[in-house]
């Protein structure tokens, strides 16, 4: 049973000025997936991610998303057609009320539907662990309930595709527990692409492991098989388990 | 109450109290009054683009006199009516804001006001060069005959008193349906974080245009009635003096808030008005005043109050 491919890429390429953040990659992600994007620090996770939701335009190669070419498609189109993003530092409305944030991500797919807005809102909150919260300036939240807003800001969004960057830096143990059920709730309707450093989550998370190293795909596989993998130990994990 | 209930008592009492304000004012702060309304819808259209949206512009006076110009030459040279006028006004400073912001959006932040500030003097050398049309800087007066709108004569007192209370509500009330619509939301969005609006997937620039828009149309309404109900047209509107006063005014009286504008201008006019009868230095009062509350007041008259004591200020 092969899922429909969500989003692919075809020999996608970004550099900066001398560097090659992004050097020729094609990947495939199909839909339904939790997807990690691993790799050591400077590895071009982040640059990979913002060429796919066009946060950054490609200098070669292709995107597709559902299907179609999105390459030279601006963001704000993309994500119209079903990406969300979640940024690596955090980025919300801070001087907005919880409430107003994810209403700002609920409202352009669902117009003036008062009603409708306010459900949604409330239900993306809820699934956070915010909804108590709702009237509360984001700027006063702790930074791990930050990163839950980040993410309620996602879900408002009823996308076809989650991109998270690093969503449990900084989490304090507990709340990466929570994030694990949060994540598992969401790919039930939601396919999902994240960065992790987190190897614990990546483990207990992900279907499937991409793992880059110098803009390029070092090895792709399931996360058994990406602990076993010998190159993969000695570019990233070696560093770890020493 | 809820909120935007609040939020309507308060603004149509304040239009009420300036209702009721005409008939106990004696004629010399009647007629400041009047010109203060105006100010203020200037101010008003200023804030939409600096106070909701962000984005500071030091060009405005451009589409103030767009529609004091698009409305004054068309009675000058074409004979229009002062109704037609007015809205040729109104037209001109949509199709100035419309080029200008189109052009002057593909820049953000100190570019952005560099643009706007060349936009505007070029706009204002022009209005010098074409001194055959509009007598450059000396200006020229619309005639008293000219100035009568459906059968009510402007140049009087009271009827201009009212002309410019409607101009004044009206512009407060495009201000309060824009700060509660969706898209007036996402102009706040923009101005809080344009990078995460965008990756929500708004079109900035498509909503940012529309704000220079709104903004430039409402200043040149002003413009544009501000010469009807006044009279003159001059250069002097168009200079660089005339696009930082509705900063200036904003910022006393707090950006980003629907009131703010009004009480800056009122603010603004009677500190200078009231300093320049103590002393000839009376910049120098009005200079120290403006520090002081820059210094105590950092979000304005109307913006500490919110800070204060009422968050659901609009």
């Amino acid at each position: 049973m092969a899922a429909m491919t969500l989003l692919s890429t075809e020999g996608l390429t970004r550099s900066f000025g001398g560097l090659q953040a992004v050097k020729n990659v094609s990947f495939e992600l199909p839909e339904g997936q939790i997807r990690a994007l691993i790799g050591p620090n400077g590895a071009g996770k982040t640059t990979f991610v913002s060429l796919l939701c066009g946060r950054i335009e490609a200098h070669a190669g292709q995107v597709f998303f559902l299907g179609e070419d999105v390459t030279r498609l601006a963001a704000h189109k993309r994500i119209a057609r079903g990406m969300a993003y979640t940024f690596q530092i955090t980025s919300i409305f801070a001087r907005l009320s919880l409430h107003e944030n994810v209403a700002l991500a609920v409202r352009r797919r669902a117009g003036r539907n008062l009603q409708q807005i306010d459900r949604e809102v409330i239900n993306a909150l809820d699934r956070v662990g915010l909804a108590g919260r709702s009237g509360q300036v984001a700027g006063d939240l702790s930074y791990g309930h930050q990163r839950l807003l980040e993410i309620a800001m996602g879900l408002g969004q009823k996308p076809r595709l989650l991109i998270l960057d690093e969503p449990t830096q900084g989490l304090a143990d507990s709340e990466i527990e929570d994030f694990k059920t949060l994540i598992r709730g969401i790919s039930a309707e939601t396919t999902v692409l994240l960065i992790e450093h987190n190897m614990d989550v990546v483990m207990e998370l992900a279907d499937f492991v991409t793992v880059l190293n110098f803009g390029e795909i070092l090895a792709e596989g399931k996360p058994a098989d990406i602990r076993a993998n010998r190159k993969v130990q000695e570019a990233y994990l070696g560093t770890v388990h020493a | 109450m809820n909120n935007k209930s609040k939020s309507l008592a308060l603004h149509g009492g304040v239009i009420a109290a300036l209702f009721a304000l005409q008939f106990v004012l004696p004629a010399y702060h009647h007629g400041n009054l009047a010109r203060i309304m105006v100010l203020a819808c200037y101010a008003m259209g200023y804030n939409v683009l600096f106070g909701y949206s962000g984005l500071l512009s030091l060009g405005h006076a451009m589409f103030f006199a767009a529609g004091m110009y698009g409305m004054a030459l068309t009675i000058q040279h074409l004979g229009f009516p002062p109704s037609a006028a007015l809205l040729t006004g109104i037209a001109a400073a949509f199709v100035v804001s419309a080029v200008v912001g189109f052009l002057a959006l593909r820049t953000t932040g100190v570019a952005f006001m560099i643009v706007t500030l060349m936009f505007a003097q070029a706009f204002y050398l022009a209005i010098l060069n074409l001194g055959e049309y509009t007598r450059g800087d000396e200006g020229f007066v619309i005639q008293q005959a000219d100035r009568i709108m459906a059968g009510v004569d402007l140049s009087d007192a009271s009827n201009r008193y009212f002309a410019a209370l409607i101009l004044f509500s009206v512009c407060m009330a495009v201000t309060l349906r824009l700060v509660h619509a969706p898209a007036g939301r996402i102009l706040v969005a923009i101005r809080e974080n344009e990078e995460r609006a965008r990756m929500l997937g708004y079109d900035i620039f498509r909503h940012k245009l529309a704000a220079v828009v709104i903004s430039g149309t409402l200043s040149g309404l002003a413009g544009a009635g501000y010469g009807l109900l006044f009279g003159y047209a001059g250069a002097s509107f168009a200079t660089v003096q005339y696009s930082i006063f509705p900063l200036l005014w904003v910022l006393l009286g707090g950006a980003g808030t629907v009131l703010g504008p009004l009480v800056g201008t009122l603010f603004m006019f009677y500190l200078i008005d009231l300093s320049s009868g103590l002393t000839s230095a009376y910049m120098l009062i009005a200079g120290a005043v403006l520090v002081l509350l820059t210094l105590f007041a950092r979000q304005g008259l109307v913006g500490e109050i919110r800070r204060r004591f009422a968050p659901w200020l609009p």
